[in-house]
C-alpha cells in the first residue's frame, strides 16, 4: 500500500507542490529531446533513402565536434575550423558509400546494420587516435552562440534557462525546417523521396544511387555537427556522447524509423519522460534510471505499437 | 501414411471442404464466396488468371489469413482461427511459389526439418546426443533417405540448398512437405519456371506421391497440358470468384472459363 | 594427400550422422585436446595461461552463447553483457548464502539464473524482430547494468561496489580466490569449456539446431513445418543465456578474482557480438576463432612492436585495436559474412585434394 502510494500518488504531489522545479525539470526535458531528436533525425534521413540504420550516427556527432575542436586547438581560426569540418563530414560520407554501402548493396539489412557496428568502432579509435582520448572543450563563444542563462520568475518560485539551450532549439527548428524545404522544393530532395520510396522505381528514372547516398549521409552529417556542437556546448566534446547517442534508438522506436516528424516527437517525448522519470521517480528506485528508462518505455511501446506513432505499418507477405 | 490428429476419411470422401469463404484486404477482394470440396485420394487443380486469388485460397487453407466470413471444414472438423504450425499438426503440408527453403542448410536437413513434427525425444537427451535422440534421429533420417531416393536427389544431399539451381531445390522443397507425411498437400505452381523436361519430372512425381503415399494434392498451376494431364477434378477462379468446377474436360470447355483467360471483359 | 575421405565409408545412418565423420577431423581435434589439457598447462609460462588461455576459452563460451542466439537462431542480442553480468552475481550471491556448497556447483547453478532473465528479456521476440528486437535486448542491458551499479545487494553492501571472490576449494584445492594457482583454475576452465561445448554441438547437429536455423532462415516456412516459433525462440534465449552466464561466473570467479559492475557494459556486449561476426555466425569453431583474434590480437599488439623496436602507447594500442575490429567488421561482412569458420572450411576444402588444384 505504502509503496503504491509511493509511486502513483508521492511523486505528483511533489510535482504540484513546487511547479516551478516541474516547469525546470519539463524545460530541462524538452532540451535534452531536442537534442535526442537531432540525432534521430541523421538515423530517419539515412533509414529513409538507403534503408540503412546507422547505428554510428552518435559516433558521427562526436566525431564531428571532435574535428572542430580538434582543428580549433591546432590553431585553425573557429570559422575556417567549421567549414573544413564540414569538409570533412563530405569526405567520411563519400567514403562510407565507396566502401561499405557499395559493397553490400544487396545484402539483407541485418548485414548493413552490423556494418555499421564497424564503422562506429572504427571511428572511436580513429578519432580517439588523432584528437586524443580527454575531454575537450567546444569552441562555442568562437562561433558566436551564447553563453549566461535567463533567470524567470514563474510558477511561484524561479525557472533558469540556459541561453544555449534556447539557442538549440531555434538552431533544430531552423534545420527541420530546411531540410522540410528541401525535401519538398528540391529536385535533390524529390530524388531523395524517390529514392525512399522504392529503389528500383527510383534507378529506372535515372536517378543515381550512389549520389543520393553521399548527398543524404553528408546531410546526416550536417546534422550530426550541428548536433555535435549544441551538445559539446552544453556539456563538453567527449566519447561519453556515443553513449547518449544510443539514446536515440528509444526515439526512432517511439517515432517509427521512417518519420522525421516522428523523431522530433519522439525525442521530445523521451527528453521529458526521461528527465521526469528520473527526478520525481529516481529517488525511489536509486536514481540513475535514465540509463534506461528510455528504452523501457521503448520497449513497451514495441510490444503495443511496434511501428512507433507516426510510422508505417510493416507488413509482411509470403 | 497418416498424420496426427483428427478422423480418418475414407477414399473418395471430402477431405477438405470450403464454404462461402470470403477474402478482403481493405478494399481489396481476395477471395468472394468461394465454395468447393476436395476428396481424398484426388489431385484438384485450381487455376485462374493471375490475381485471381489462387494464392490467397491455399493461404486460407493453411492458416495464414483469416477469412471474414465462411468456414473451412478439414477431416470432419470445423475451424475457426487456425495459426499455420496447427496446420502442419493436422495433416497440412505446403510448397510455396517462391521456394521456401532454409538456405543456411543442406537438403539432407531440410527435409529433416519436416521430420520435426514427428521428433520427440526430450532435451535432455538432445543434450547428449544419445540414447533416445539418437535412435530418432537414425529412425527419421531412415524416412527422409526414402524420400530422397524416391526424388532422386541422392547426389545433393549435403549441398547447401542456396546453391541448387531453381528445379532442384523445388524438389527438395517438395521433399521437405512430404517428409511432414501430410494428409493434404498445397502447392503453389510448382511447375513455375521450369523447362519442359523439369515439367514432366515434377508431374511424374506429383503423380507418384498421389499413387505411392495416396496423399491428396491440391495444386495451383499455370500450364494447361500439366492441368489437364495431372488432376482428378479443376476448380476455376477469377477475380475471386469461383467460376467453374468440374473434371478438365468438364473446365476446358467451359465457356465461362475461356473468356477468363482471353480476358474478355465480363 | 593427408586429408582425404576416400576409403572411408560409413555403414549406418549413426555414423554418416557424426559431428566429425572424417578421421582426420577426429584426429586433429583429438591433438588439439591433447595440447589443451597438457602441453599448455605443463610447458606453458604463467603469463600464457593467466592472461592468454583461460580468459581465450571464456570468451569462446560467451560467444558459443551468443551463436546460439544470433548465429543458429538469427536473434539479434546486444545484451550479452547483462546476461554474463547475471550469471555472475548469482554466482556471488549462492556462494555468499551457502559457502559449504561445491562452487563448481553454484558456477553451473548460476546459468540458469541467467537463462531465466534470458527469456523474460527473450519474451518480446514472439511480436518483434530484428532490429527492434535488438533494442530490446539493449533494454536488458542497461537496466540490468544498472542493477548491478546501484543496486547495493547484489555486491553485498561493499563500500567500494565491488565485489571479491572468495577462496573456495575443490578436493582440497583452492580453485577460486587469491591463493589459486593458474593452473588449476585453467583446468577448472577448460573442463567447463569442454563439456558445454560438446553439449552445444550435440543440440545443433540434432532436432534442435535444425529448429533454430529453420527460424532464422524463414521463420514462416518453419512453422508451416510444425515448429512453434516462440518456444523455440525462447529456448534459444534461455540456451544462450546459460552458457553466457556460466561464461560470467568463470570470469569473475576463475579470472578476475573480482569484479566491478562496469565490466558487464554495453561495451562488452559489443566485443562478444564481433567475436561472434568475425568467428562465422552459425559455427561453433568459429566463436573460438573469433574469441582468438578479437581477444589475442590486443596482445600482440602491446607486446610485439616493443619487441620490434618500435615504441607503442598502450592508450594507442587500445585505438589502434578499435580501428583494426571495426575496419575488420566491414571487411568480413562484405567479404566472407560466415566469417573465419568458413575461410578455416574453405581451407580444408583445399586439402582435401592437396596437392591438386581441385
Amino acid at each position: 500500500m505504502d509503496l503504491l502510494y509511493k509511486i502513483f500518488v508521492d511523486p505528483f504531489l511533489q510535482m504540484g507542490a513546487a511547479p516551478d522545479l516541474l516547469v525546470q525539470t519539463l524545460w530541462e526535458g524538452l532540451v535534452a529531446g531536442v537534442l535526442y531528436s537531432l540525432i534521430a533525425l541523421g538515423f530517419v534521413l539515412i533509414f529513409k533513402a538507403s534503408g540503412v540504420f546507422n547505428f554510428a550516427q552518435g559516433i558521427m556527432v562526436v566525431f564531428a565536434a571532435l574535428t572542430l575542436v580538434g582543428l580549433h586547438e591546432h590553431g585553425v581560426p573557429a570559422f575556417v575550423a567549421l567549414a573544413l569540418t564540414i569538409a570533412v563530414m563530405f569526405c567520411l560520407a563519400f567514403a562510407v558509400e565507396r566502401l561499405i554501402l557499395r559493397p553490400l548493396v544487396n545484402q539483407p539489412d541485418i548485414i548493413l546494420f552490423m556494418a555499421t557496428f564497424g564503422l562506429t568502432y572504427f571511428l572511436i579509435g580513429f578519432g580517439e587516435l588523432i584528437f586524443g582520448g580527454e575531454t575537450k572543450i567546444m569552441i562555442a563563444d568562437q562561433l558566436w552562440l551564447p553563453r549566461g542563462a535567463i533567470e524567470l520568475k514563474m510558477a511561484g518560485g524561479f525557472v533558469s534557462i540556459q541561453k544555449i539551450d534556447i539557442a538549440a532549439a531555434i538552431i533544430a527548428s531552423l534545420m527541420v525546417a530546411g531540410l522540410a524545404i528541401f525535401f519538398q522544393r528540391t529536385r535533390i530532395g524529390r530524388a531523395l523521396r524517390a529514392v525512399a520510396d522504392s529503389h528500383r522505381a527510383a534507378l529506372s528514372v535515372g536517378i543515381s544511387l550512389e549520389q543520393i547516398w553521399v548527398i543524404v549521409w553528408f546531410a546526416a552529417g550536417l546534422v550530426a555537427l550541428t548536433t555535435g556542437i549544441m551538445w559539446g556546448a552544453r556539456s563538453d566534446v567527449s566519447f561519453a556522447l556515443d553513449v547518449i547517442a544510443l539514446k536515440a534508438l528509444p526515439v526512432l522506436i517511439l517515432g517509427g524509423l521512417t518519420s522525421i516528424p516522428g523523431a522530433i516527437v519522439g525525442g521530445l517525448i523521451i527528453g521529458v519522460g526521461e528527465k521526469l522519470g528520473e527526478f520525481y521517480w529516481g529517488p525511489l528506485m536509486g536514481s540513475g534510471i535514465e540509463s534506461w528508462f528510455a528504452y523501457v518505455i521503448a520497449l513497451i511501446f514495441l510490444l503495443f505499437r511496434p511501428q512507433g506513432l507516426f510510422g508505417e505499418r510493416i507488413i509482411e507477405r509470403i | 501414411m497418416r498424420a496426427a490428429g483428427g478422423p480418418d476419411v475414407a477414399v473418395g470422401g471430402v477431405l477438405l471442404s470450403v464454404e462461402n469463404v470470403s477474402l478482403a484486404f481493405g478494399g481489396v477482394k481476395a477471395v468472394s464466396d468461394v465454395s468447393f470440396d476436395i476428396r481424398k485420394g484426388e489431385i484438384r487443380a485450381i487455376i485462374g488468371p493471375n490475381g485471381a486469388g489462387k494464392t490467397s485460397m491455399l493461404n486460407i487453407i493453411n492458416g495464414f489469413y483469416h477469412p471474414q466470413k465462411g468456414r473451412i471444414t478439414f477431416k470432419g472438423e470445423t475451424r475457426a482461427k487456425m495459426r499455420p504450425h496447427d496446420a502442419a499438426y493436422r495433416g497440412i503440408a505446403r510448397t510455396f511459389q517462391n521456394v521456401a527453403l532454409f538456405r543456411g542448410m543442406t537438403a539432407l536437413d531440410n527435409i529433416m526439418a519436416g521430420r520435426t513434427l514427428k521428433m520427440h525425444s526430450n532435451f535432455f537427451w538432445q543434450l547428449l546426443r544419445y540414447g533416445p535422440a539418437m535412435r530418432e534421429e537414425t529412425e527419421h533420417r531412415h524416412r527422409v533417405e526414402e524420400i530422397i531416393d524416391f526424388l532422386k536427389i541422392q547426389e545433393i544431399r549435403r549441398v547447401p540448398v542456396g546453391r541448387l539451381p531453381y528445379g532442384l531445390q523445388k524438389r527438395v522443397e517438395l521433399g521437405r512437405a512430404l517428409a511432414m507425411e501430410p494428409d493434404l498437400l498445397l502447392l503453389d505452381e510448382p511447375m513455375a519456371g521450369m523447362n519442359l523436361e523439369e515439367k514432366e519430372d515434377m508431374s511424374r512425381f506429383v503423380l507418384d506421391v498421389n499413387d505411392h503415399y495416396g496423399t491428396t494434392i491440391a495444386l495451383i498451376e499455370h500450364d494447361m497440358g500439366v492441368v489437364m494431364d495431372v488432376s482428378d477434378r479443376v476448380v476455376v477462379l477469377d477475380h475471386g470468384i469461383k467460376i467453374a468446377d468440374g473434371t478438365p474436360g468438364e473446365v476446358k470447355s467451359n465457356q465461362a472459363v475461356i473468356d477468363a483467360y482471353l480476358g474478355v471483359a465480363h | 594427400m593427408l586429408y582425404r575421405e576416400a576409403g572411408q565409408f560409413k555403414t549406418s545412418y549413426a555414423a554418416d550422422a557424426a559431428v566429425f565423420p572424417i578421421l582426420q577431423d577426429r584426429i586433429g581435434l583429438a591433438v588439439i585436446l591433447f595440447i589443451a589439457a597438457v602441453i599448455i598447462p605443463w610447458f606453458g609460462s604463467s603469463f600464457l595461461i593467466q592472461a592468454v588461455m583461460i580468459p581465450f576459452l571464456i570468451f569462446s563460451l560467451a560467444a558459443i552463447g551468443l551463436n546460439l542466439l544470433t548465429g543458429y537462431t538469427g536473434l539479434l542480442s546486444l545484451g550479452t553483457g547483462a546476461f554474463m553480468g547475471v550469471g555472475a552475481y548469482a554466482c556471488y550471491k549462492l556462494t555468499t548464502y551457502f559457502p559449504d556448497v561445491n562452487i563448481i556447483i553454484w558456477i553451473a547453478a548460476s546459468g540458469f539464473f541467467s537463462a531465466a532473465i534470458g527469456v523474460l528479456f527473450g519474451l518480446p521476440s514472439l511480436r518483434i524482430k530484428g532490429f527492434y528486437l535488438a533494442v530490446a535486448t539493449l533494454a536488458a542491458q542497461f537496466f540490468l547494468s544498472w542493477c548491478f551499479i546501484r543496486q547495493p545487494w547484489f555486491y553485498n553492501y561493499n563500500v567500494s561496489g565491488a565485489i571479491e571472490v572468495p577462496t573456495r576449494s575443490l578436493f582440497g584445492v583452492p580453485i577460486t580466490g587469491a591463493t589459486a594457482t593458474d593452473t588449476t583454475r585453467y583446468f577448472v576452465v577448460l573442463g567447463f569449456v569442454v563439456v558445454m561445448t560438446w553439449i552445444a554441438s550435440n543440440l545443433v547437429h540434432g532436432r534442435i539446431g535444425r529448429m533454430w536455423m529453420a527460424v532464422r532462415d524463414m521463420d514462416l516456412a518453419a512453422e508451416l513445418t510444425g515448429i512453434r516459433l516462440l518456444p523455440t525462440k525462447l529456448l534459444a534465449f534461455a540456451t544462450s543465456s546459460f552458457y553466457c552466464g556460466v561464461a560470467g561466473a568463470l570470469l569473475v570467479f576463475l579470472w578476475y578474482g573480482g569484479a566491478e559492475p562496469a565490466v558487464f557494459d554495453v561495451n562488452l556486449s559489443f566485443f562478444i557480438l564481433f567475436m561472434v561476426i568475425i568467428g562465422g555466425l552459425g559455427s561453433l569453431t568459429g566463436s573460438f576463432f573469433g574469441a582468438a583474434l578479437i581477444f589475442i590480437m590486443p596482445i600482440v599488439l602491446r607486446y610485439f612492436p616493443p619487441k620490434l623496436g618500435i615504441p607503442i602507447h598502450p592508450a594507442t594500442v587500445e585505438h589502434i585495436q578499435y580501428m583494426i575490429i571495426g575496419a575488420l567488421i566491414v571487411l568480413f561482412l562484405i567479404a566472407e559474412p560466415a566469417g573465419l569458420a568458413r575461410l578455416w572450411q574453405i581451407g580444408k576444402q583445399k586439402l582435401r585434394v592437396w596437392p591438386f588444384p581441385y
